[in-house]
């Protein structure tokens, strides 16, 4: 019931929101839902063990409503519970035309991701991937940036055609199962030949490769990224990608065991590649939005990378990274938003000296580039010393290859923080002032999640054992 | 037999309302309520409440699915009726046999759901496409109207022909116009011949042929794109649902019960029709600047989607078609009704539609959505019954994954309508627009939505 009601609860307070007049009532409103389901999200976290609900919904085609919480699941829907609220909150002195569908769409999407998080049948599953990303191609469509209709198409097209050759899989194994059911077990449990699953397996891993994404597959994201309207931004780095690592987990890797271990030495590469190449990128971008959607792709593809080891720590690092990557990266986003909002621009060339204006924001703003470095003491540093771990064991060249990226993201994110908060004050820069409350409060929060969870990883880890576990008894 | 029967007396009844009354409002609502008496009619007959018997020396059969379908295609009808009645009255001063021409498409279309015989096949095709010639001319002072309504006269007079030639063929092989001994092969052993004879192959090649261009699946799509730009939008709607249903529904019966003849050619003969009208509808649609143009070649690509369910000839197949035609109609009528209260039909003159009209693009939207086979409309569950069809059917997985990237290029120009209502500027003309219009299309809006959530309601109607 506790999960039925974290998709419920902004799914009705969407629709809701839809109808509300113009003004201030919709944004306070949807802090408010979002809010409520924070609180249903914890209730969920501190219930133990997994919790589910089930109800009859296509019994002619063996699909149900089945919903459950595992420990990844419910770190997940928290994530999510936890972003929201703070998305808002960021970004409640900003006046949206249509506000209340805005805050609608948001609600929306905040549904659709809780869905996929949540879902254990496939076909259901299928339904929520879609329903988060229909809300946000019209929240990036019509709020976005100058460009936004092309890129936000483009993203859209991408992403289309990866749900539907996801579709076709699902069709086939959904035919294979025994008992003709969508449900996960059934899935886990269907018997192809090995050639089979390879191709069931590229079939999937291209849908949750785009989401994620992972090069070759992630032209659309920096374009995407940098258009949207940021609080949508916040949702699609912050969440919307965790869509694609945590697929992966719940359905492909323990679906297609042998077809992942055959692939793993391509897959790793890949990711490896991307990660290289966007943290170059990244070093070379003035603009503070793109260099944090090139930075975005690095960390990805180190999840990724992780994934696809076989290895248990390295599996714990990517549940701590999912939710630390999530937090700081909203946080990135909502100073980057601050920026604009109040200068008029994103080119670090064009900024300087804001130290001296804002100093408050700029010790969060440390704190937070230092966490996207992974130095020790933010949460960032736990996911990826796990993760490097890993792949160390795995193969020692490829981590060595991969751990380049740290140095790179040490280069990109101090020289943005150099550049944007220290130095000399510019005629831009003059009129800086100091952030208001709200974004200091939620500025804070970030910076709570970043250190306490960076002195102590273990609840997270405690939360997310059982699905780690689980995962490798199977094998 | 009662649809048969009654669709052709209301036709006539309807031929003499215009006798009795010029006011049009008055002859739509004949029209509706002579609907209502059709439904009820087929209905009944579908419960075995009461039905008129006939002894049709088995040339016409009548079973639920053909029942359940003549129900659809007469509920679809009036939803078309409803919302686009007041178009059919701009149309001249004939509305009231624009009316009748309608019920005896109706008439064709029940003969189509029920035939047992290659006879009633041809008679049942004819008698849905000769109004359809008129209908296509009826606005008669548009040259581009009179122009469709030849071309169409002239193709289809022409696929008549290569129709009957067909029969003619299968039957001096068989030496019947029975559906079952066709399929049998009733040649006498004496005769010597193994398998098919060559006239049974070639007649059946010719039907095949013939019934492609009914359905305007390529090679034989030419037509359509001029055909349903031509005629006035109100009757493109009416030709681009419902008579193609009926057309889908009479092109599986035929060769679900013959294919077998054909061997392996079949498979690979329509895998080539299939990937053919799916390449020519969708790629072509990409390039229209006309959004009624556009339809007509996303209407072809539809058509594609629906070959699916006589590729795969299984259960699935036969629920897939069922509710492809729900879905489509619904989605394809929805939208056509609100394209003809827009005054500039390309996309430019959508733009800026969700400021001016919230509701007509909110509906548009739902409509297009279900047409691209997103989830949580009826077009995603009719797509995907058709794909899990031919993975079922063991048909080739590539055919399956050309099908759903033809899927995402339609995205493409159906998307392009959003774009166009949603996130550009402008000040499109409408038409006058009713409060009843609006709860009309708001009502077909919540139909594709609750059948995209529960496809079981059509379902279960169906196996009740």
């Amino acid at each position: 019931m506790i999960t039925l009601l974290l998709i419920l609860t902004p799914l009705v307070a969407g629709l809701i929101a839809f109808s509300l007049k113009q003004g201030s009532s919709a944004k306070t409103f949807a802090l408010l839902a979002s809010v409520a389901t924070l609180a249903i999200a914890l209730v969920a976290v501190f219930t133990p063990g997994t919790i589910g609900y089930d109800a009859a919904w296509l019994n002619s085609l063996g699909s149900r409503i089945s919903l459950k919480a595992d420990g990844m699941g419910k770190m997940l829907s928290l994530l999510t519970a936890v972003s929201f609220p703070i998305i808002f909150t960021a970004v409640y002195n900003n006046e949206y035309k249509n506000a209340s569908s805005f805050y609608a769409l948001m609600l929306l999407s905040q549904a659709g991701l809780m869905g996929v998080f949540l879902a254990s049948d496939a076909l259901l599953f299928y339904f929520f991937w879609e329903l988060a990303l229909i809300p946000v191609y019209f929240l990036c469509s019509i709020w976005g940036g100058e460009k936004r209709i092309a890129v936000t198409f483009k993203f859209f097209v991408y992403t289309f055609i990866g749900s539907l050759i996801m579709l076709i899989g699902l069709l086939f194994m959904y035919l294979n199962t025994a008992d003709q059911s969508f449900s996960l077990e059934s899935f886990y449990a269907v018997k192809l030949t090995a050639k089979q699953e390879l191709v069931m397996f590229w079939l999937f891993f291209i849908a949750f490769a785009i989401k994620m994404p992972i090069f070759p597959f992630h032209t659309w994201q920096p374009d995407a990224y940098e258009q949207s309207p940021t609080a949508t931004t916040m949702v699609m780095s912050g969440i919307m990608v965790k869509m694609g690592v945590f697929a992966v987990i719940r359905w492909l890797l323990p679906m297609f065991p042998n077809a992942a271990a055959q692939s793993a030495n391509l897959v790793i590469i890949l990711s490896i590649i991307g990660m290289i190449y966007a943290s170059l990128i990244a070093i070379r971008q003035d603009d503070i939005k793109r260099m944090i959607a090139y930075s975005s792709i690095a960390h990805i593809g180190l999840m990724s990378a992780a994934m696809f080891t076989n290895n248990q720590t390295a599996m714990d690092g990517v549940m701590i990274q999912m939710f630390s990557h999530g937090v700081n990266v909203i946080g990135l986003w909502i100073i980057a938003d601050l920026i604009e909002k109040q200068l008029g621009t994103r080119n670090m060339s064009e900024l300087g000296g804001l130290a001296q204006k804002a100093p408050v924001m700029a010790i969060l703003l440390v704190i937070m580039a230092l966490a996207n470095v992974a130095l020790p003491l933010t949460n960032a540093f736990i996911g990826e010393f796990l993760m490097f771990n890993g792949l160390f064991q795995y193969n020692m060249i490829m981590a060595a290859i991969a751990g380049i990226s740290i140095i790179l993201a040490a280069v990109y994110t101090l020289n943005m923080v150099q550049k944007v908060i220290y130095g000399e004050l510019n005629a831009t820069t003059e009129k800086a002032t100091e952030i208001p409350f709200n974004i200091q409060f939620t500025l804070v929060i970030i910076v709570v999640l970043i250190l306490v969870f960076g002195l102590y990883p273990q609840p997270l880890l405690n939360l997310t054992g059982d699905s780690v576990s689980a995962l490798f008894v199977k094998k | 037999m009662n649809a048969i029967i009654f669709s052709a007396i209301l036709g006539v009844v309807m031929m003499f309302t215009g006798i009795f009354t010029n006011k049009k409002p008055v002859i739509t609502l004949t029209a509706i309520i002579a609907l209502v008496v059709l439904l009820t009619a087929n209905l009944m007959n579908s419960y075995g409440i009461f039905s008129i018997q006939i002894d049709t020396k088995e040339l016409l059969h009548f079973n639920k699915i053909g029942l359940f379908f003549n129900s659809l295609i007469i509920g679809a009808t009036l939803i078309f009726v409803l919302l686009s009645g007041s178009e059919i009255e701009k149309l001249g001063n004939k509305t009231a046999d624009y009316y009748a021409l309608i019920f005896f498409v109706l008439c064709g279309t029940a003969i189509l759901t029920s035939y047992n015989g290659m006879l009633m096949l041809f008679l049942g095709i004819e008698i849905l496409s000769i109004p359809l010639y008129i209908l296509t001319g009826s606005d008669k002072h548009n040259l581009k109207s009179n122009e469709a309504s030849l071309k169409y006269f002239l193709m289809g007079s022409f696929t008549t022909g290569i129709m009957l030639m067909g029969i003619a063929l299968l039957y001096g092989a068989t030496g019947t116009f029975g559906m079952a001994s066709v399929g049998t092969g009733a040649l006498p052993p004496s005769s010597g011949v193994q398998g098919p004879a060559f006239l049974q192959v070639a007649g059946l090649l010719l039907l095949f042929a013939a019934m492609c261009f009914k359905v305007s699946a390529a090679p034989f799509h030419f037509w359509t794109p001029d055909v349903y730009d031509g005629a006035p939008s109100v009757f493109t709607s009416f030709m681009a649902t419902i008579v193609k249903a009926a057309g889908f529904f009479a092109f599986i019966k035929l060769f679900s019960a013959n294919a077998n003849l054909l061997g392996p050619t079949w498979n690979i003969l329509l895998s080539f029709v299939i990937v053919a009208t799916l390449l020519a509808g969708n790629i072509t649609a990409v390039f229209q600047r006309s959004i009624k143009r556009m339809l007509a070649y996303s209407s072809i690509a539809q058509a594609g989607f629906m070959l699916f369910a006589l590729y795969s000839n299984n259960d699935l197949g036969t629920e897939g078609i069922l509710l492809y035609t729900v879905a489509y109609c619904l989605a394809t009528i929805g939208f056509f009704a609100i394209l003809m209260k827009v005054k500039d039909y390309t996309f430019d003159g959508f733009n800026g539609l969700a400021s001016t009209q919230p509701v007509l693009a909110f509906v548009a939207t739902i409509c297009l959505l279900s047409l691209a086979g997103i989830p949580l409309t009826a077009g995603f569950f009719a797509k995907y019954y058709m794909l899990a069809s031919v993975v079922k059917a063991g048909g080739p997985l590539w055919m399956v994954i050309v099908a759903v990237l033809f899927a995402a290029v339609s995205a493409y120009y159906y998307f392009k309508v959003i774009q166009a209502m949603y996130f550009k500027e402008g000040q499109p003309e409408t038409s006058e627009i009713t409060g009843g219009f609006k709860f009309g299309l708001v009502l077909v809006a919540a139909g594709i939505l609750l059948v995209g959530v529960l496809p079981s309601i059509v379902l279960n109607w169906f196996y009740f």
